[in-house]
């Protein structure tokens, strides 16, 4: 998202950082890095607003602090502290009951936290609520909407609630609605929509005010895998000019949508990576693995390679995986082993590692040593 | 347009898409009309006044006014759009207005479909129609505790059923507070001081003299804060809800 500063910063000493997130005003760059700063009346309300703004411009989008919830006993969300910065996609990942939906409940203010806080885009959750929520779309689990009404019923009265004008909402609802492709079923009473077009409708609902934050719970559960394709190519869409916190317990989604991914478990944070980071874990990672005609011959060979750790062949299909030690790139030498050994190579492939598996490891520890 | 007035026309609408807003008034209507002419002797009274019908409203709505407000949040919670609306920017106050509104609005619609009784009672006499007139504002403030006590209790539990029984335990305790067969049961039990308060939270007690066209302030104001008092209460089950 790009963001505009104020207007004038004056006579500003100083230099802006170059990864700085947001377009900085062009007066900035005119300044000599070295010029001593000269506290006179109008520099200081400058700074002041300078400083003001690059606060707020770094501040994340989504903020989390120690966020717990508790029903009695259960600790259902325990000391969650995630952020979500500008123009991400962060995925919330974990088995179901893991706290997922119950830490989007409170950033989104529909429970209130046990202790610690929650951000959107600055504004606490807890002591400026419409702010927060005025600033942030979110999808409820299961996409939750009236269905004795129709979707043009329905979207009126999110653009009333949402405050949007008679204009403004006419051209949002236009957009929204030709966008998620809902002219069709204008008139149809959401009940009688099939689910994949009734989680349209929730989107629909979630961006019908243009949030700089979306919140979307399992935005594709219980979807057909074309549905599933439909939705996630609309969230891919939408992140290109916002920040989105998606919750999901599908694993091909991360790839799919994600650009950095907090697992949670029993409540509590237990990695917070990106896919590459997570695939990286894996004892996949950097594996070769091959379908050949008789490869039993050269099991051995390959396991006096020097960079080689294990090898294992799947007993249906007789594939054959070959881990290397850690740190080693195996695919060359492996490569041209079978190449000497003259093995018909049918396919052969470089392991990313199996994101599958880091999550099983990640969230079956805890329970195992409760 | 304010959230509070939004929601109130959402839920307007939601009552008159399903067939029961239309089957409230017609029972209503009928059960108004039944209960004037044959239990309240309208003709044999030989009056030209409505005492005979608002005499009947309490008993009226005791049975209608838990089945409009049974669902107003109940059904909310357990279709999951509670979470929905409660996440859109507005306060807790605001959601529980506008559907309070709706519902008080309803019962006034529906109160100001039995004009032809008004009619009648001008064809066959000359009454007083200003007390008729404070009558029927009379009975719609009424009306308005009523909603009030069903929008607090069906915020109470998820099953629309539970909210209907509790909501009208609680509206007959309520009507009956100052009758001998309540009063009797409570005076072994509380001090005498305690039961005679408790006579003066009677709903029929400070129906009497409106019904008869008189309206007191005190009485209004009964009307009044009780309503007032059961929404507050029932916002804060709410809030109770979210932190619990």
């Amino acid at each position: 998202m790009v963001r505009e500063g104020p207007e004038d910063f004056g006579s500003l000493p100083i230099m802006l950082p170059s990864a700085h997130p947001v377009a900085a005003p062009d007066t900035l760059g005119t300044q000599p890095a070295t010029t001593p700063f000269m506290p006179t009346q109008r520099n200081l309300a400058a700074s002041l607003r300078y400083i003001a703004w690059n606060f707020s411009a770094r501040t994340s989008m989504i903020e989390t602090e120690r966020l717990t919830r508790r029903y009695g006993q259960l600790i259902a969300v325990d000391a969650l502290s995630i952020r979500a910065e500008p123009g991400q996609v962060l995925g919330l990942l974990g088995p179901n009951g893991a706290g997922k939906s119950t830490a989007m409940r409170m950033i989104a203010g529909f429970l209130a936290p046990t202790s610690g806080t929650a951000r959107v885009c600055g504004h606490d959750v807890q002591r400026e609520p419409l702010a927060a929520r005025r600033a942030l779309g979110y999808l409820p689990e299961g996409a939750p909407s009236y269905g004795e009404m129709t979707v043009r019923e329905f979207l009126v009265f999110i653009a009333r609630m949402r405050k949007l004008g008679a204009e403004v909402g006419r051209r949002r609802f236009d957009e929204v609605v030709g966008w998620l492709q809902l002219e069709s079923v204008l008139e149809s009473c959401i009940e009688t929509l099939s689910k994949g077009l009734r989680r349209r409708v929730g989107l629909a609902q979630a961006i019908l005010h243009d949030p700089p934050v979306l919140m979307l719970d399992e935005p594709t559960d219980g979807l057909d895998p074309n549905q599933k394709h439909t939705v996630r190519r609309l969230i891919d869409a939408m992140a290109r000019e916002r920040t989105i916190l998606i919750s999901t317990h599908l694993l091909e989604e991360v790839h799919a949508l994600c650009n950095r991914v907090v697992i949670l478990a029993h409540g509590r944070l237990q990695a917070d990576a990106t896919p590459a980071e997570l695939e990286a874990r894996s004892r996949y990672h950097g594996a070769v693995s091959f379908s050949a005609a008789g490869s039993g011959v050269s099991q051995e060979m390959l396991g006096r390679l020097p960079q080689v750790a294990a090898i294992e062949v799947d007993p249906l299909d007789g594939r054959v995986t070959v881990f290397p030690k850690p740190g080693a790139r195996i695919l060359e030498p492996v490569e041209q082993l079978l190449r000497e050994q003259g093995l018909e190579v049918s396919e052969i492939q470089l392991e990313r590692g199996r994101l599958d598996e880091v999550f099983r490891q990640i969230t079956t520890v805890q329970e195992r040593a409760p | 347009m304010s959230p509070v007035n939004a929601v109130m026309r959402r839920e307007l609408r939601s009552f008159f898409v399903t067939p029961m807003a239309w089957v409230f008034l017609v029972i209503f209507l009928v059960l108004a009309g039944i209960l004037t002419f044959y239990t309240g002797d309208f003709y044999e009274r030989g009056q030209a006044d409505l005492q005979p019908f608002f005499v009947m409203h309490p008993w009226l709505y005791l049975i209608l006014v838990p089945a409009v407000t049974m669902r107003m949040w109940a059904e909310e919670a357990k279709g999951g759009t509670l979470e929905l609306l409660l996440t859109l920017p507005m306060t807790l106050w605001q959601a529980m207005l506008g559907k309070f509104f709706a519902a008080w609005l309803f019962i006034g619609m529906a109160l100001a479909l039995t004009f032809p009784i008004w009619l009648t009672v001008n064809y066959l006499g000359s009454p007083d129609n200003g007390a008729i007139f404070a009558g029927y504002l009379g009975s719609w403030l009424m009306a308005g505790s009523f909603v009030a006590i069903g929008a607090c209790l069906s915020a109470l539990t998820r099953s629309q059923v539970v909210a209907f029984v509790l909501t009208a335990v609680v509206c007959v305790l309520l009507i009956l507070a100052g009758q001998p067969q309540v009063m009797d049961f409570f005076s072994g039990a509380l001090p005498r001081r305690l039961v005679n308060a408790l006579a003066y939270l009677s709903m029929l007690r400070h129906f009497e003299a409106i019904a008869r066209g008189v309206l007191d302030l005190r009485d209004l104001a009964y009307f009044l804060l009780s309503t007032l008092g059961w929404l507050i209460a029932g916002v804060l089950l709410l809030e109770l809800k979210r932190v619990r």
